[in-house]
Parts: structure tokens; sequence; C-alpha cells
């Protein structure tokens, strides 16, 4: 059993890794890629083609997986980030999609759609404990820097943000090869779990299913986007017989939050343990007063 | 002597078949405050959309501190030192107004990518003086007990003050101020000439502003520019202008 939750904690934590990298880009840059599936593809595949073949440590295939990721992002982005919101969502689902079939067509070095098997298994708990941790804190830092005020500033006003003298084609692009090297991290590791990766694995589902973690975790919010995504990972396994409505409760979950609570569950907020205290404290104090004024009213 | 910061020359703009601006000439000098006037339509912030970059014009030339500023992008522009404000107020307006200012000293924070993932090294000190910055930009347009309020639940006069420190944030040497007294009483942009003209004083400024309130524009301006579909119809000091006969026909139309 102790294996069972091993595994939960493994697949929360590659989730929350490659989630991080959508949250910098939709949360904070309001750009909607439906493509970091195929980004966690490149990760994965180029890392496990390193460790088999090379025979190289993780931590060599991590970065191996994440710099060429990034290197396509960065391309990538160069020629659709001049596009408007909507044409630059559709240009990177066609890119996840076509990663995918790319991958099933390099049989001799992919495997293709039978999958590449054999991969050493090297993802364990300590791992992803130690990933996420790094993942998380280097996102935060970046987040609270001139780097994440300046995606902000495109997110909230982007004619504004050229005024003040911000590069924003530069600094989104930026924002994009970012969660271009988390998708592939995630994906690296992911590779290392299962030992044995399909293309089918990345497709747009994986995509869709990072980018509605985020809308219903909050825009704008770190903290939310890991929230909703230890929940969205850990709900269908503990209801396993509802398992394969999962999509199913995405798509009504994103329709309630979109028209009841557009912001998210945390939507611009990040969650504190101080706030959340001193709310709860707020709530008791607000009992105790009309308590004591209902005595008053007795005593009268 | 005295310098000429800017130096506008034959600027054409056609939208189509429609002329947006036509021949538009204008020099401004060093610590000068300009104002812009006309009707509604004349193509006022047709011009300060030419300057700042977010359109080409057709033909004519702009050259700011000496260097051709046509075609350079606008974050270009901007950081060469040319800062504005927008007629319809462009805050950044889910954040603070402290990081409303805080963003636009970005040029300030001068730390490396290295330093931004990992917080080290000079990083704290180079955020900790980019916060000073902002925090003393706020108060000198008298927001310092409003710096953690978010921008957009500002009252307007006081997201009009914000937008202002936020441009000043990025060093500029010519201010742009797109109709600033918009929708003030006679009251609060009597309130803003003198506060303009401090910053002017303060920090050295050249401004050139889009202004309707003529009182405004007399307070301030040591030159003005009249325009009427997209051509200069006369300028001068604010009292030669408001007398000129064709200013009052633009106007009022004729008798």
């Amino acid at each position: 059993m102790a294996g069972y939750y091993e595994g939960l904690v493994i697949l929360v934590g590659i989730n929350i890794i490659a989630v991080l990298g959508v949250s910098i880009l939709t949360g904070f840059t309001r750009l909607f890629s439906f493509g970091n599936g195929g980004f966690m593809a490149i990760g994965a595949y180029t890392g496990a083609i390193l460790s088999t073949k090379l025979h190289t440590p993780l931590v060599i295939s991590i970065i191996g997986g994440m710099l060429m990721a990034g290197l396509v992002a960065f391309l990538l982005g160069k020629i659709t980030l001049g596009l408007k919101g909507d044409y630059f969502l559709i240009a990177t689902l066609g890119f996840g999609e076509s990663i995918r079939v790319i991958i099933e067509n390099m049989q001799s070095i992919t495997g293709g759609a039978r999958g590449y098997s054999g991969i050493p298994l090297k993802t364990n708990i300590w791992v992803i404990l130690i990933s996420v941790v790094i993942a998380v804190w280097i996102a935060w830092n970046l987040l609270h820097s001139k780097i994440g005020r300046n995606f902000q500033a495109i997110r909230e006003q982007e004619i504004a943000a050229d005024a003040i003298g911000i590069d924003t084609a530069k600094y989104k692009n930026m924002a994009f090869v970012i969660s271009a090297m988390f998708a592939a991290w995630a994906g690296v590791l992911f590779a290392h779990y299962f030992s044995f990766i399909v293309p089918i694995m990345f497709n747009l589902l994986k995509s869709s299913e990072m980018t509605i973690t985020v809308v219903i975790g909050g825009l704008g919010s770190l903290t939310g986007s890991i929230i909703a995504t230890t929940v969205l990972t850990l709900l269908p396994e503990l209801a396993r017989a509802a398992a394969e409505y999962r999509m199913l409760a995405y798509g009504v979950a994103v329709v309630l939050i979109v028209t009841l609570r557009p912001s998210g569950l945390m939507g611009y907020k990040e969650f504190s343990f101080k706030k959340t205290i001193a709310w709860i404290k707020g709530l008791l104090n607000r009992k105790k007063t009309s308590s004591s004024e209902e005595e008053e009213e007795e005593a009268a | 002597m005295t310098e000429t910061i800017l130096s506008i020359n034959g600027l054409n703009k056609n939208f189509g078949g429609v002329i947006a601006t036509k021949d538009f000439s204008l020099d401004i000098n060093k610590n000068q405050i300009v104002g812009l006037i006309g009707p509604n339509g004349a193509g006022k912030t047709t011009i300060f959309n030419i300057l700042t970059g977010i359109y080409q014009p057709t033909s004519g030339s702009v050259k700011f501190m000496g260097t051709d500023i046509i075609g350079l992008k606008p974050f270009k522009i901007a950081q060469a030192g040319v800062a504005r404000t927008f007629q319809t107020i462009r805050l950044f307006k889910k954040l603070s107004a402290l990081e409303n200012v805080t963003i636009a000293c970005h040029k300030d924070c001068n730390y490396s990518v290295f330093g931004a993932v990992t917080h080290l090294g000079k990083f704290k000190s180079i955020e900790k003086a980019a916060q000073d910055r902002a925090h003393e930009l706020l108060e000198i347009v008298g927001l310092q007990d409003d710096a953690h309020r978010i921008a957009g639940e500002l009252p307007y006069g006081y997201q009009r003050r914000l937008e202002i420190a936020r441009a000043l944030a990025i060093h500029p040497k010519l201010l742009l101020l797109d109709e600033p007294a918009a929708g003030m009483n006679a009251e609060e942009s009597a309130d803003l000439c003198r506060f303009v003209f401090d910053l002017h004083e303060k920090f050295d400024l050249t401004i050139f502003m889009i202004e309707h309130h003529m009182d405004v524009v007399i307070k301030l301006c040591d030159y003005v520019t009249v325009l009427n579909f997209g051509q200069t119809i006369c300028s001068g000091t604010s009292d030669e202008v408001t007398c000129d006969p064709k200013v009052i026909e633009a106007y009022l139309g004729e008798e």
C-alpha cells in the first residue's frame, strides 16, 4: 500500500512542475497555450534517449530535455508570438499535435507509435520532492523579480507596458520558453518513472488538462495552481469508480468557475497561513462581538 | 542657448483616405511646457501616437535629442526617454499602486536572470533600492498613503496621478501628457496645474501636453500649438493663441 501512496505523490509532483510553467505563461502573462503537452513530450523523449543511449545521470537528462524544449519554444515563439491572442493559441495547439505526429514517425529514434521502453527507473519519491521544491523556488523567485513584474505588466496592459520601455516581445517569448522548460522537466521525470512512454500520453488532452488546472486554481496565483493540481490529480484516484468521468467533471468545473468565479479558486492572491489565521480570527471576533451585543441587549 | 529636445518636421499621417495629420512641424526646447490644443478629432492624440511609435507616419521626421526615432519600436522610444500618459487611463489595474510604479523602475533593476531566479548576490539590495524609489515617486505625486491599494480601485484623480508617477519612473527627459485634466472640476485642475509645474521644476522635465481646459493651458504652457483637421492653424504664447480669430473660428464656428 505504501507504494501506492508513493506513486500518488510522484504523480502529483510531476503534474505540479508542468502546471507551474503553464501558470507562469497563462496566469501571469495571459498567454494561452494548448501545446505544453508537446514540450513535455520533447522533454520526455530527449531525457529518455540521453539516459538509455548515453547513460547520462538523471540531472543531465533533465537539463538536456529542458534545453531542447526551451530551444524549440524559443524558435516557435519567435514565429508565433507576433500573433494576437487566439491565433497564438491555435498555433500552439497545432504545434502540440504535430510534435506527437513527428515523434510517431521518427520510428528509428523514438520507437514510433509503439512507444519507447527500457528507460531506467530513476524517478523516486526523493527525486520528486527535491524537484518540486526547486521548481517552486525558481518559479516563486522569478515571479517576485523584475521578470515576473514585467510578465504581469504585459498581462494587465500591454500598450502601457510598451510605453514604459518593456520589450514585450522579448518577455512574452521568455514566458513561453520558461513554461516549455518546466513542461520538459516534468516530462523527463515522467519518462523515468514509468520507464515506458508513447506519444499519445502527451496529446491535446494533456495540454488542455494543464491549462484547465491553472484556470481552476486561479489565474495569477502560484499557490492556487499548486492546490488545484493536487486536488485534480488526487480526486480521480480517490474516486476510482468515477475516474472515467474525469474530463466531464473538468468541463463542468470550468463552466462553473468561469460563470460563477471568473478569477478561479485563488485568483490574483497567494495562499498565506498568516492571512488565513487572521481571517479565522476575524470571524471568531465577529461572533464574540455579536454575542456580547446580545448580552447587553439582555441586560437592558 | 536653448537646446531643442524634440524636432518634428513635415509630419503626415493618413488612415486610408482620411488625413489625420497634415504637414505638422514643431520644435520643443529643453525645459519648455508646450500645449497642443484643438477641437475633438483634430488629430492631437494621433501625433502623440506617432511620437511614441504606436503609429508609423506616412512621411516626415521626428528627431528626439538629435536621433531619428521614426521606425523605432515603442519600448525603444520609451527607453530613449519619452514617457507618456494616456487619454483613457491605462494602469495595471489589478496590481497595487506601488507595484505599478515598481514595474516601471525595471531599468533600475539591473540584476541578471541568474539573480532573478536565485535572489542571490546583489538582488536584494537592488530590489530594495527600486522599492524605495517607487515609494519616493508615490510620495511626490501624493499617493504615499495609498501605496498598497489596488490601482483599479483608486479614485479617478489618483489614478491620473499614479499614471504620471509611473511615467516618471522611467527617468524621462520628455513627458507627454494626454489630457491630464480630463474630467476634473476647476479646483481639481488648479491642483493639477500646481502639481505638473512642480514636477517640471523638480525633474527639469520638458512637457508636451494635450489639454482641453484652457485655464490649465494658459497657466502652464510657454507655447501653444492649435490643431484643426490635422493641420496647425496657429501657434504662439497662450495669449496670442486665444485671441487669434482662426482659433475662435475653429472652436466656435464662423460668424
